[in-house]
């Protein structure tokens, strides 16, 4: 297994890539050097952070409960983070790490029930860390997208309320429309997933020798858990807050108008 | 002659409404809206007026003060029940994406096609438009539809937030003959107007609203007769 051991001359190497970017951006005046010095810097403290952490954690000899320790802190983070990106979102904050937690709860229970991997520090982390990482950007866009929906069609909405429909329905076709939003690009990506990309898990398999076959079923895997985790936070985090935006009385609450402003 | 101890379909008790950030849009408004009348709500823009109109169908709930509607507290009736019972008809037509036949199925879905016809000939629209979509309408025609929709209800009151400032004087005359047929049909109609000329066609009943206050009667008549802008009354 020599072949997964890059250690720090290879990871110095790799480092030249940062060097010929920062280059590029210094040549076209882009502005944009310091960025990705501090981009590489803060990414590899943070990752060799958390290589020591998962070292204990991940150890044969670890309680599996210092894994479930580590996903419970990943499902709080995620939350915190998802505030952070969207802060126009109202209640992001609890809806992210109930949608996060809900994630977790389904997709782990199914692939430990079907016993696609066994349940062990090295299973759980990883793979909570996958289904996480992309429902963020998913739950992100659900949230944007349904409130600016719910003030671009305020009139709409409130003409349905007006019309005696109560808020679930006045709301439907606006809450699927986010919905779909938010779904479509991972669904576009799940199908060109072998013709034009290959993905990080199977690559990170291969080049760590295992069998070709073999690293496209686990890739495989993990795709489906990706949609079904994506899908199961886009749906929490898109119906929670949809409720959230009417009081009990069937009237919708004033928003504030979203930013468009990135990340 | 009527009852006279009978309720007015809606009334408006001393209701006052401070927005979130602690500005006052209505302060201690009290009004009726008859069966059988149309009371305009006149004033200036930014006078409130649209924001007394939504208190009625409860889209918004004032600060103090209670609205009632046939001598009940809509705080205490069902919202979806109320609002079948007390229509609303917005400033600019609101029509959702699919055909006309679509658009009145959203008021009651299981209404047959004789019934849409009907209510389709109330608001003097051909029939023929039931299979067009919204884009394919006119203004007057996009507003008769949003009417006709709210009538499938079959409200009590119809609540008429501006229902022809974006229509042109053909459209506004025949609207506003709209909202006096179901008047005289026994419907109680608010309508908002800032349209002094509008005002006088159409007013059985009038409150005058400035900076979120009721002015006083003498005021409204010297409203009414286009004698200035009205003082603010106590």
């Amino acid at each position: 297994m020599n072949s997964t051991h890059i250690g720090w001359a290879g990871l110095a190497g790799s480092f030249t890539l940062i060097v010929i970017a920062i280059a590029l951006t210094i040549w076209q005046k882009l502005r944009l050097s310091r960025s990705i010095a501090w981009a590489a810097t803060r990414a590899a403290v943070q990752l060799l952070a958390v290589g020591w952490a998962l070292r204990l954690v991940l150890d044969p000899d670890a309680s599996v409960i210092w894994a479930w320790a580590w996903v419970v802190v990943m499902v709080v983070f995620a939350g915190a983070t998802l505030r952070q990106r969207a802060p126009e979102v109202p209640g992001i904050w609890w809806l992210g790490t109930l949608s996060m937690a809900t994630v977790i709860l389904v997709s782990l229970s199914v692939i430990f029930g079907f016993g696609v991997f066994p349940v062990e520090g090295r299973t759980i982390v990883p793979l909570a860390g996958m289904m996480i990482g992309n429902s963020m950007t998913s739950c992100v866009l659900v949230g944007r997208r349904i409130v600016a929906e719910f003030s671009e069609k305020r009139d709409e909405i409130e003409a349905r309320l007006a019309l005696g429909q109560p808020w679930p329905e006045a709301a439907r076709p606006y809450t699927r429309a986010a919905l779909r939003t938010a779904l479509v690009p991972q669904i576009e990506t799940t199908k060109a997933v072998g013709l034009v990309v290959l993905p990080g898990a199977m690559t990170g398999l291969v080049l760590a020798g295992v069998d070709a076959f073999d690293a496209v079923t686990i890739q495989l895997a993990i795709m489906y858990l990706v949609l079904g985790s994506v899908a199961t936070s886009v749906t929490v985090i898109g119906l929670g807050l949809t409720r959230q935006l009417f009081t009990p009385d069937h009237r919708l609450r004033r928003l504030d108008r979203p930013t468009m402003t990135g990340r | 002659m009527s009852n006279a101890a009978a309720p007015p379909l809606l009334r408006f008790e001393a209701v006052s409404v401070v927005s979130a950030s602690g500005t006052s849009l209505l302060t201690n408004i009290d009004g009726d809206v008859a069966a059988g009348a149309i009371t305009v709500v006149a004033g200036p823009s930014g006078a409130g007026k649209s924001t007394l109109l939504r208190l009625g169908d409860r889209l918004d709930v004032p600060t103090s003060g209670r609205v009632l509607f046939e001598g009940t507290d809509i705080a205490l009736l069902d919202p979806r029940k109320l609002r079948r019972a007390v229509g609303m008809v917005f400033q600019r037509p609101v029509l959702f994406a699919g055909s006309v036949d679509d658009n009145l199925r959203v008021a009651d879905p299981t209404a047959p096609h004789e019934r849409l016809c009907a209510v389709l000939d109330l608001v003097g629209l051909d029939r023929l438009l039931l299979d067009r979509t919204g884009d394919d309408l006119s203004g007057g025609e996009a507003q008769r539809v949003c009417i006709a929709r709210t009538l499938l209800t079959e409200p009590k009151v119809l609540l008429m937030d501006e229902p022809t400032s974006s229509l042109d004087p053909a459209n506004r005359r025949a609207i506003e003959a709209l909202a006096r047929q179901f008047a005289d049909r026994g419907l109680g109609v608010m309508w908002v107007s800032h349209d002094h000329e509008q005002v006088a066609r159409l007013a059985d009943h009038l409150i005058v609203l400035r900076e979120g206050r009721r002015v006083s009667a003498i005021d409204a008549d010297a409203y009414l007769s286009d004698e200035g802008e009205p003082e603010s009354g106590s």
